[in-house]
């Protein structure tokens, strides 16, 4: 649909992740696409890696994917789903440090501009300082 | 008799996990999210649920299985980080281990692979702190393998409490973790526990 840096948004809880989603959706536009999961296998709070690595995979693009997460887990499952995606995916990811809604607004609103993969995690990581 | 020696220890961990989650929970809410618990139970009751096709493998893949199993139904952090040790184990043995220097290749290979999913070594009050002591006691040991194993584990987790958390959750609270055990060791000392009992009976 667009050739921007895309989002991937990864919570514990799938109502912040949509609700997450829906803002930036409604802030930046449909310029860019946004993935959101959240909760564990079993419906419950937590995240899932396979549900992680298969938001990846729907927005995917090798002009890269900026993942949003709120607590530890979500972290370190979505550093679990990035090495057992296919070779040559993790080259194009990153997660970033930075709180999971501003972070993903102002994400969106860089990679809506065209910018690099590079410039949209270090916009979104300014919210953190 | 690889077969059943896979299903026992499966067994023996679902069991141990399942009967502490409780307590594991506890831990974990005075220092973490409070889920601990419940995502280990959550892990292993699924390892148990497919034990019959994890035992169906060699030794090294049914370490991998268990290990992937682990990473995709826990949920947490607990997910890859436990995950990743079974997967590293896997990597390093291909048969169950039959002496010292293979058990501790084994353990090693796990350690390794936590401190690198976890971005985290000894000392920052967490499953390292079971793991990383019971190995070097392993290592100076000449006898009495799984008494030791079992002593230094057990040691270990009570040095936790004095640590300052400077990894994972409990790192938010600071000083205040200090006076609680961590939960992720507990966990270790209880699988650690549960393959030793394997191990006697065996």
């Amino acid at each position: 649909m667009t050739d921007n840096v895309s989002l991937v948004i990864v919570s514990h809880s799938g109502d912040v992740a949509r609700g997450a989603a829906d803002m930036v959706r409604e802030m930046v536009g449909e310029e860019i696409n946004v993935a959101h999961c959240g909760g564990n296998a079993d419906g419950g709070l937590g995240t899932d890696v396979a549900a992680i690595m298969a938001a990846i995979k729907s927005v995917y693009t090798q002009k890269g994917v900026a993942i949003l997460v709120d607590l530890g887990g979500a972290e370190t499952n979505s550093e679990m789903a990035i090495e057992m995606l296919p070779d040559g995916f993790a080259d194009h990811i990153v997660i970033c440090n930075a709180p999971i809604v501003e972070g993903a607004v102002m994400a969106g609103t860089e990679a809506a501009g065209g910018s690099s993969l590079t410039a949209v995690q270090e916009t979104a990581e300014e919210t953190s300082l | 008799m690889t077969q059943e020696f896979i299903k026992k220890i499966i067994e023996a961990s679902a069991a141990t996990i399942a009967e502490h989650a409780e307590e594991l929970t506890d831990l974990d809410r005075a220092i973490g999210d409070g889920d601990h618990g419940i995502n280990m139970k959550r892990g292993f009751t699924e390892i148990l649920n497919i034990s019959d096709d994890i035992s169906a493998l060699p030794f090294g893949k049914a370490l991998a299985k268990a290990g992937m199993t682990l990473v995709m139904k826990i949920g947490g952090a607990s997910g890859p980080l436990f995950g990743s040790f079974l997967m590293a184990a896997a990597k390093a043995v291909d048969d169950v281990p039959s002496n010292r220097d293979e058990m501790l290749k084994l353990l090693d290979g796990g350690i390794e692979a936590v401190k690198m999913r976890g971005k985290s070594d000894v000392g920052a009050k967490t499953m390292l702190d079971v793991l990383a002591p019971v190995s070097d006691a392993l290592r100076a040991a000449d006898a009495d393998l799984i008494n030791v194993a079992r002593k230094a584990a057990a040691e270990a987790l009570e040095n936790t409490r004095d640590m300052l958390a400077t990894k994972g959750r409990a790192s938010f609270l600071g000083e205040r973790s200090i006076g609680h055990i961590d939960p992720g060791a507990r966990s270790v000392v209880l699988l650690i526990n549960a393959v030793c009992d394997v191990l006697e009976t065996a």
